[in-house]
């Protein structure tokens, strides 16, 4: 379970999270939708730990994210990241890409990594491109690497930053199968999106951000079907 | 009985040219190898560092970098002589062009490191790397695969330029082949020789370099 209880960020003089609550059980998906500049990446960012708070507790799995005796490193590893820039690392085939964090963060032997990244690449269609290197790939592909490679690291949570922002619009799709694909492998997700429609098909839950808080919270029916808020309203009239 | 003040070149000054031969290789591949791990170390600090270290760093550095080698080299050898801690030429000569070698190698590096795009050890640190393994297995190779050509053309001038060394005394092949021709009186073969050395040693490299450059444009 992520617990995020009255979290606050500032970066310098600007605000970016004022007071957030949220709650993510196990199992659940949880969309986070909202313009720009409304703090929903900047929320991934401190659950991973990459950002500080200055107020606030980030519990994950009663694991104090941000306090002093924390190992992140290790806390990192039970949330796999996606970003919006797919970051596959260049110097490293497919293969490599996901063998690499399971063989060296969780020291397994180097067959074990490699049969592990290997299904999760198969998992999301890239099993025919093992020994490629990833710039030879489109976006859709490089982001699904991306994917897989969080994945290899057996993460019992995954955070996805914008993963389909950077793409080409015909690459969307396919970035999205595989979303909706985890979805029904049961793994515990939250979404930072744009993509409206697949917020209210995948998720449990649908959080607006506005001006770094909540403004409306619920399932996707009544935030993104029949939201009550003016500004949710607003801002759904003009991303649809 | 001709009594004659300069004997030919023979075969016996074989193994005189080889030591020159062997000195240079030696001085030239502690230069690198000093020059390529300081200049490492050097490089990451200056791309990760602030802008006061950056340009307390980069201040001596331009020194380094700007004052001819040849009057580094006597300039060293001198002072730490004048002070009563003369060394060895092969000691002051290494030390010389190795710090010679880091301060062209560092900024190959330091360019190197700076292309690393900061998405890539934030994706990293996301995996649940640490700090040193994100920069032993991340930023290390993605940011020097680029500079790989620059880094090789250094290496090749430091070979060329370890021929100054020659001016402290040091015996690597063109202050031996000083010696030959002030014996044997045949300038002519001896540096056409000795040219022919460092060409062997540089052009396949610099060859190398070239077909490492097309191969990472593709």
């Amino acid at each position: 379970m992520i617990q995020i209880k009255n979290v606050h960020k500032s970066f310098d003089d600007l605000a970016v999270l004022k007071g957030i609550n949220l709650t993510v059980n196990k199992g659940e998906a949880l969309s986070i939708i909202g313009g720009s500049g409304s703090g929903k990446s900047t929320l991934l960012y401190c659950i991973n730990a990459i950002e500080s708070i200055q107020q606030g507790q980030i519990l994950v799995d009663d694991i104090d994210v941000h306090a002093s005796h924390t190992n992140q490193d290790k806390l990192r590893q039970k949330l796999g990241m996606v970003f919006q820039q797919w970051n596959a690392f260049p110097h490293l085939t497919v293969l490599e890409n996901a063998a690499l964090a399971p063989r060296i963060v969780k020291k397994m032997r180097k067959e074990e990594a490699i049969e592990i990244a290997k299904k999760e690449l198969i998992h999301v269609g890239l099993g025919d491109k093992l020994d490629m290197y990833p710039t030879k790939m489109s976006g859709g592909q490089q982001q699904r690497l991306a994917i897989a490679r969080a994945l290899a690291m057996r993460p019992d949570y995954m955070l996805f930053d914008e993963i389909t922002s950077a793409l080409d619009p015909e690459l969307v799709g396919e970035v999205l199968d595989t979303l909706r694909m985890l979805r029904d492998d049961g793994i515990t997700m939250i979404c930072v999106t744009h993509e409206i429609a697949f917020a209210r098909e995948v998720s449990d839950t649908v959080a607006y951000f506005h001006q770094g808080v909540i403004e409306e919270i619920g399932p996707p029916e009544q935030v993104i079907s029949n939201p009550q808020k003016q500004t949710t309203q607003h801002f759904l009239r003009k991303v649809l | 009985m001709g009594l004659s003040l300069f004997t030919p070149l023979s075969w016996n000054d074989a193994g005189f040219i080889l030591t020159g031969i062997w000195n240079t290789v030696i001085i030239s591949l502690v230069a690198i190898l000093v020059g390529t791990l300081l200049g490492l170390i050097v490089g990451f600090i200056r791309s990760a560092s602030n802008q006061l270290v950056n340009a307390l760093l980069g201040s001596i550095l331009d020194v380094l970098r700007s004052v001819p080698l040849i009057i580094q080299l006597i300039l060293f050898s001198t002072y730490v002589g004048a002070i009563g801690h003369p060394l060895p030429p092969f000691a002051a000569g290494s030390i010389i062009l190795s710090l010679y070698a880091m301060a062209f190698m560092s900024e190959v590096f330091r360019g190197g490191f700076n292309s690393v795009p900061p998405s890539m050890p934030l994706a990293a640190r996301a995996l649940g790397m640490n700090a040193w393994q994100t920069i032993i297995y991340i930023r290390l190779p993605i940011g020097l695969r680029t500079v790989f050509p620059s880094w090789l053309g250094v290496a090749l001038s430091v070979i060329k330029d370890s021929a100054l060394v020659s001016v402290i005394g040091y015996m690597e092949l063109l202050r031996t082949s000083e010696q030959l021709i002030s014996r044997t009186q045949q300038p002519l073969e001896i540096l056409i020789g000795v040219g022919i050395f460092y060409f062997l040693i540089s052009y396949p490299l610099s060859l190398y370099g070239k077909h490492i450059e097309r191969k990472m444009a593709l």
